[in-house]
Parts: C-alpha cells; structure tokens; sequence
C-alpha cells in the first residue's frame, strides 16, 4: 500500500490511500512525504531507527530549529529572507492580518458508504473479506442487542446502572477490527464493542455489570466499567479524559520497549475541554509517542451540546495545532472506520507519532440510566439518527447486497444473541457477590495492618448487628 | 491506626498490658507481612546482625546523628559519621544516588518531570541521569503535571516503574486528580489487574521567601487518599534509602524531600541499603517526652533538644519518616515510655499530618498519656513572603522548648 502525504505550507494534509488487494503486504509499504518545513517529518521510522533519531532529536532540542523548505516555490520567497526566533525561521509580513477564527469550509469527512450502504462513486477503500465483514457486523448487533437487554434489565431493576452505544456501534466495532490484539486500549466509557471484539464475552460483560464475584473488578466498579487485561483494554475510570495522559504514558513505555504496536485511546466530545485532553495531546506529539487518539464526537455531552462545548470546527482542527496529523471520518460507517483507524494505526506504529481521528456520529441513547434526553433535544432528532442514518442498517444494507448475510438470518441471531444475554444474566445473578475482604484487598499490593484492622472492626460491628449487613455479601 | 511493624518481642509486651486495647493489635497476623518487608532490608556496614526482635533503628540511629548543614548556621550539631568507611555528600545527591543505582539494577526504572533531562532537575537530583541513560529514560514533559503524571500512571500499568517529579510539590495540585482518582484507584478498581508502582516526588515545605504558593505542605492535602503511601526524608541517609525502597515498591509512593534540606551534608555508608517505607527513625532516646517530628521540623526539634538538654529535660525524638501509614509501633513504645507526647510539624493547624498524628495516638494510646497532646503547627494562612513574617508561621525552637516546658509540668 502506498500513500501519499500532500503537504504545502499552509494547505492542509489529505490523505489519499491507494489500496492493493492485499492490504497485509507491508513490505511493499513505502512512504514518501513532502515536508511543510520540518524535517522530522521526513522520517520513515522503522524499529531501532526510531529510538535513535528520537534521541538525537532531542539532544538538539536547545537549538533552535532549521527550517527546510524543499517545497517553496514562489518567487518572492527568496527575497523574503525571513526572520529566525526560537522555533526557526519565520517569514515576514507588512500585512497585519489575523487568522480567521474559523476557515469557510469545514474540515470534509472521509466516507465510504452513503446512507444507504452504497459505495461513494470515487471512494477507494480496502477490500473487506466477507468473513472480517460478517464478524463486524455481528459484533455491531450483538453490542446493540446487549445493549438493548441489558438497558432494558437495568429497567427491571435487576441492574443498577448501564451505559448504552446506541449510534456509536461502527466506531467500537471497526476501529477494533482495524487493530491488532496487541494495540493497547484506553477506553472512555462508551467502548464497550471494542473489548467485545476482543473476545470478553457476554457473561463476563454482565458479570462485571452485577458485581459479582466472576467479575475481574471483584465487583468494585459501577457497571460497564470493564477492564480485562488479558484484553489489553485498560479499566474503565469514570472521570473523564483522564485515559489520555495515560495512553500517552502507555505509549511511552511502548516506545522504550520497541514494540510493534501502538495505544489507541477513545474519548468523547465533551472530553475535549478538560485540561488533559490538550496536555495529551501536546505531550503525545513532542515525545513522538505511537497513539490514536479516536474522538467519538457524537454530539451531545449529557445535555450540553457541542455548540456549547467548543467554537471550533470540531476536534480535528485541533490536531494540527498540537503537531498532529489528523483526519476526520463518517463515524456511522463502518468501512471508512475501519480503513481510517488501519492507515492511522500504521502511521502511528511506523512513524512513532501521534494521530487524532474525528469520528463524527450521534449518541441515539442517553448519556446513561440516570439520564432522560428528551428533555434536552427533540424527540424526532434521536429518531431521525435512529432510523435514517443508523450505522447497523447501513452496513447490513452493504452486507446484504452483497450476499453475505439475510433477514433470515438477521432475526435468527438477534434472537439467539437476546437469548444469550438474558441467560448470563440469569447465570450472573446466581454467582456470589465477592466477600468482604475484597473490600480491604488491593488498595495496596498487600493489605496493611490498618486496613486489616479496619476490616475487623467492620467485622466486629457485622457480628453485633447481623440484621444489618447485607445478606448477598459473603462474609 | 495501627501500623506495619517489626518487633515480635515487643507486641507481646503491648498486648499484655491490661489497660491497653490489645484487640488493636495483630502480630501474629502481620509477621508474615513483616517478614516479607525485611528481606528488603540490607545489612549495614558496622551494624549488628539485623534482629528482628528489637527495634534495630532506634539502635543504630543512636549513632547516626548527622553531621547536618543546618537550617541556620549557628546550629551545626556535632557531627559522629556512624560508619568508618563511607563517603560524605549532599542530601540531593543522596537522592541522586538513590535513583541511580536503581536505574542502573532495574531497566525499567524512568524518570518523568520537567527539566529533568539535560537540566538536570531544578534541585540538580537528577543531574547527570540523562546523559547516562538517554533522553527516553529521563524523559522531560511540557508543563503539564496533571498530564506527565497521568502518563506516569499509564506508563506503571504497563510494567514501567516510573519517578515522577514534580518541580515543586505544590505544582502536583494540578495533578491530584490522576494522583486520587487513578493513581490510588485503578489496582483496586482493575480487581487487582493494574499495578501502579510509581514514585512521585519532589520539594516541597516553606523555603526561604518563596511565596505562598511555592511553600505548600502536600502531605496534608495527599494523606487522605487509600492506595497510596508517603514518606519524608530529612537526612541524606534516610533520603537514599527510602528513595530505593519507593522505587523497589509496588505500591505508589509519595516522597516528601524539603526545598530547605538539599544542601544537607553527611557521610553515609559505600553499601547498598534500602530502608523500610514505613518505619519511624529514632533520632535521640530519652525519657521525659516523644518529640514526633518529621522533614525540617526534626532540625528545629535537634536544635531544641540541646537547649533542653542543658536545661536538665531528656526529649525522645522521633522521626516519624513514614506519614501514611504511621509507625505507631515505636511512636507507641516511646508513648508507653514517657506518657507525654509534642508534634512539632510544619503543616498548618487545620487537617494537617499533626493533626491525624494526634487522633491516631490519641485513640490508640489514650491510657498511656500523663497530659493531653500538644501540637505545634504553623499557622493557617498562607505563608507570606516578607522573611521575618515567613519565620514567624514556621515552628522555632524557642517555641518547641517552651511547649516541652509547659508538658513537663
């Protein structure tokens, strides 16, 4: 595969990708880039090569930069001599002129397919199998009929909390799809497809969803706070944004390790004014650290839309403000997903760089169980991106047409995976929650005397007042 | 709240007393937890065979008294080096000694911060590292310490045993949240999954003149937190070894240095030791009052103590090193022994380590106490720059003497 990076000073970056039939065939992989004027970009890292040149970057990081400009070619330049300052030189201007706060044009969004599945006349993308193809679009149905059932139980109040993906099943599907088992995983929240692609399955999900003691938390989280390890996808930490210097941490250790693999850390709209978020990724792109960093900008943040979350056009104009190549992407299909969060994951691994990927999309559901959005927005909105431009039903219109999959087969496995999820929970109610000392254990790597002495205190008071201690907690 | 100690013998002594709440206390339960800590320890030089059984510190403390540049000049105390080969430096250079050796054993080891690289550390503590072991091992940040500390965290998750600086500790305000809600939470929320076997360190307590804001006292804010462990260091000794035990540990620890002690000189041994995180250091036995101090308090406590001395008081002084948890095993035996009991600290009043010191000892060792409590903290305002008003919110000699006059009544 090659591809070609167009870059001028002042235009922006667009990516073209031109897609052999066999996308795996990385050693004919070549790139050339054109430099706007930094001569890092220039760099095709390899493996060793990179810790090098990192190194020898840095040890001149006193000095100021020299600008190389292999690109200009306007006559006037040469007589603007410019000027050097820390950071290099810069040419000068009589004209005292501002940037726009914003440019005419939008940043335009990479699609594949339109509403209706059909392939966009002039897109190229890479050839999908129809085995890769089917598993994702199972895994989209699965992560919706989850759920859906799941949701539904919470209800019941046979959970107590859920988080729902509704709108956003492409995006976790996908973009799991495009990684390797390897690629590490920093999750938001609302990832919960990309840990199902990994392989957890429906009864662990809902093991952690009741605590129980199965539940590779031991039941200390809230709901849908998954974290498996053995997944590489890191648990879920409810405040958000704070993955984000994390992933960057994460990728550090990648970087010294020399692993061929890369961070890919998820985060929604609203994550984008906290502090982290501007830290990481001005801390990703000078350490030149492998992340993909994917926003699912879906709209809303509990009630707060994006109109009042930020004044820019979206996200992916932030990237280049930090030294980041960024694309922004139709987040409700499923191929333009997959074939960007793939590219951006070979620029990430091989250039050892940061990459932001802008994945717009909608968040269908409410932010969570405690949340009722139609309070905040109009009803026919959820409805009009829950019907017309939902990222199932497009992918299952391509997936259909091209003979992959049927109705018939459609309602049989939705039924089958329903089924499936009722019975784990079923299975998951009837486990043990996790004993008391789980409450003392871990805090730290092994449990102190106090903490051993506060656990027999509380289990002093249990003894005295035994009506009082909750009955499904083993003592 | 009871604390992780080594004396078998001498938890027998305290559960036997009729007085005392033995239900508090656990040997049996934490000698295996003791002896697991142990193997930490290296043998010292000149020190007697490490005996479990005894309070091994307070026996060789009694020796160690530093040869210290102290925080005014008219106070250097008497110098004895405890070892009879060693060699003499800086307490900055302890620390920095400290983190060598143990990049130099552990590969994993990294140091993240601002200015840490080629600076070399604005106190210089790691000086030299960079050079070394490379711009990815001593790896420097932009300002953003919520963010360099997050990725700390990220980095430990993955195996990495990461230092993180904070230029001053008061900056790592700006990264309490990836301290409390991750750095503390996420091996007990992962279900065990997620080590976070980071150091975090950096200077911190009221400098000279150096603004309110850069004269902070984080112990108070951070001791709250579970999950996580504090030490202070105070001597170029103990600064090495609870560095090398900080690192060596899986649990994140928070190390407290002292803006005031860098320059702190003293001679300590050529062999490799690692000190226990969580024991207390006994800087003069005695028998009238226990003096729990720790970091610069513990010089002005020294400087009292002669001023005592001559006046005919015989002070126990005790290091307290370990802020989370508390050593309340020697400061128990040392209450046992003298009844009476002064904090001198340099938190303020309110919510401060004195403060949970004093609930803790109260509660514990209510009986054993001939008069309430006293504490000497600063005061709670912020600390102001004019220098005779700065010396005036930290705790001063004259001041802990009379506190010890007015206990011994």
């Amino acid at each position: 595969m090659a591809i070609w990076l167009a870059g001028r000073r002042g235009a922006s970056y667009c990516v073209k990708a031109l897609i052999s039939t066999t996308f795996r065939s990385s050693r004919s992989y070549t790139t050339a880039f054109a430099s706007n004027g930094n001569s890092d970009s220039l760099f095709f890292c390899g493996n060793s090569s990179s810790a090098a040149v990192f190194g020898s970057q840095r040890f001149e990081s006193t000095k100021a930069r020299q600008q190389l400009d292999l690109l200009s070619s306007d006559d006037d330049e040469e007589q603007n001599q410019g000027v050097d300052f820390p950071g290099g030189r810069v040419a000068f201007t009589s004209e005292m002129s501002f940037l726009p706060e914003s440019s005419e044009k939008r940043v335009q969004c990479y699609r594949v397919l339109d509403d209706n599945g059909y392939p966009l006349s002039s897109t190229q993308f890479k050839h999908v199998s129809k085995e890769l193809a089917v598993k994702m679009y199972r895994g989209m149905v699965t992560l919706q009929t989850m759920d859906t059932t799941l949701y539904e139980a919470q209800r019941q109040g046979r959970l107590s909390f859920y988080v729902t993906s509704y709108g956003e099943e492409a995006i976790n599907l996908a973009s799991a799809a495009a990684l390797g088992f390897d690629d590490l995983i920093l999750p938001q929240y609302r990832e919960a497809g990309v840990l199902l692609w990994r392989g957890f399955t429906l009864q662990e999900f809902v093991n952690q969803c009741l605590g129980n003691k199965n539940d590779y938390g031991k039941g200390r989280q809230m709901p849908i706070h998954y974290g498996s390890n053995k997944h590489n996808y890191f648990t879920v930490s409810s405040p958000i944004a704070t993955q984000l210097p994390q992933a960057v941490g994460v990728a550090y250790s990648l970087k010294m390790d020399k692993k061929d693999a890369c961070v890919v850390t998820y985060f929604g709209d609203g994550s984008t004014s906290e502090g982290d978020f501007h830290a990481s990724l001005n801390f990703a792109a000078v350490m030149e650290v492998p992340v993909v960093f994917i926003c699912r900008n879906n709209g809303w943040a509990i009630s707060t839309p994006i109109t009042e979350q930020f004044r820019s056009d979206g996200i992916v104009v932030k990237g280049q403000a930090y030294g980041i190549r960024s694309i922004r992407v139709d987040g409700n299909d499923a191929l333009a997903i997959y074939n960007a969060v793939g590219v951006a994951r070979e620029m990430a691994i091989k250039e050892q760089r940061p990459i932001l990927i802008e994945a717009l999309t909608y968040r269908v559901g409410h932010h969570s169980t405690s949340d009722d959005s139609t309070k905040y927005r109009p009803v026919d909105e959820i409805e009009h991106w829950k019907t017309a431009r939902n990222p199932v039903s497009i992918f299952r219109k391509w997936v259909q047409r091209k003979g992959w999959w049927s109705d018939e087969e459609e309602s049989e496995f939705r039924a089958n995976v329903r089924k499936q999820v009722m019975d784990a929970i079923q299975v998951g109610e009837k486990i043990e929650k996790p004993p008391l000392a789980d409450m003392f254990s871990d805090v730290y790597e092994e449990v102190p005397s106090n903490l051993m002495e506060q656990e027999r205190l509380v289990r002093d008071t249990v003894k005295r007042h035994p009506q009082d201690y909750p009955t499904n907690i083993p003592l | 709240m009871a604390s992780i100690f080594q004396g078998v013998g001498t938890a027998t002594t305290l559960s036997s007393s009729a007085s005392f709440d033995s239900n508090k206390f656990h040997p049996s339960s934490r000698r295996s937890l003791s002896e697991r800590k142990v193997s930490f320890l290296v043998v010292r030089s000149d020190a007697a065979k490490m005996n479990p059984g005894l309070n091994k510190i307070g026996g060789r403390a009694d020796q160690l008294v530093t040869n210290a540049v102290a925080t005014k000049p008219d106070t250097s105390a008497a110098s004895t080096a405890a070892s009879k080969s060693g060699h003499e430096l800086l307490l900055f250079e302890a620390l920095r000694e400290g983190l060598e050796e143990e990049m130099e054993r552990d590969s994993r080891v990294c140091i993240i911060g601002e200015d840490v690289g080629h600076y070399g550390g604005s106190y210089k503590v790691s000086k030299g590292l960079a050079p070394k072991y490379g711009d990815l091992r001593v790896l420097d940040t932009p300002i953003a310490e919520n963010a360099f500390t997050g990725m700390g965290i990220g980095a430990a998750m993955m195996g990495l045993r990461p230092i993180i600086e904070g230029m001053n500790m008061g900056f790592l305000l700006l990264a309490f949240n990836q301290i409390s809600n991750n750095c503390g939470m996420l091996h007990y929320t992962s279900g065990g999954q997620f080590k976070i076997p980071v150091v975090i360190r950096g200077p911190g307590g009221v400098g000279r003149q150096l603004g309110a804001e850069h004269s902070q006292r984080l112990e108070s804010y951070f001791q709250s937190i579970p999950g996580i462990q504090m030490v202070a260091c105070s001597t170029p000794y103990n600064a090495k070894g609870l560095m090398k035990a900080a690192i060596r540990s899986d649990n994140p620890v928070i190390l407290f240095e002292h803006v005031l002690l860098y320059n702190l000189k003293e001679t300590i041994p050529d062999e490799e030791y690692v000190l226990n995180l969580e024991e207390a250091e006994m800087v003069r036995p005695g028998e009238h009052v226990t003096i729990l101090t720790y970091s610069r308090m513990r010089y002005h406590v020294m400087q009292a103590a002669k001023t005592l001395v001559n006046k005919g008081y015989d002070p126990e002084v005790i290091d307290i090193r370990s802020l989370k948890p508390f050593d309340l095993h020697m400061i128990g035996n040392s209450v046992k022994k003298t009844h009476r009991v002064l904090i001198v600290e340099e938190c303020m009043r309110t919510g401060g380590i004195g403060a949970s010191l004093t609930a803790a000892i109260n509660e514990n060792f209510q009986d054993f106490l001939d008069a309430p409590i006293v504490c000497l903290s600063s005061q709670d305002v912020p600390t102001p720059y004019a220098g005779t008003l700065e010396e005036w919110t930290v705790v001063q000699p004259p001041q802990i003497v009379a506190a010890v006059e007015q206990l011994c009544r």
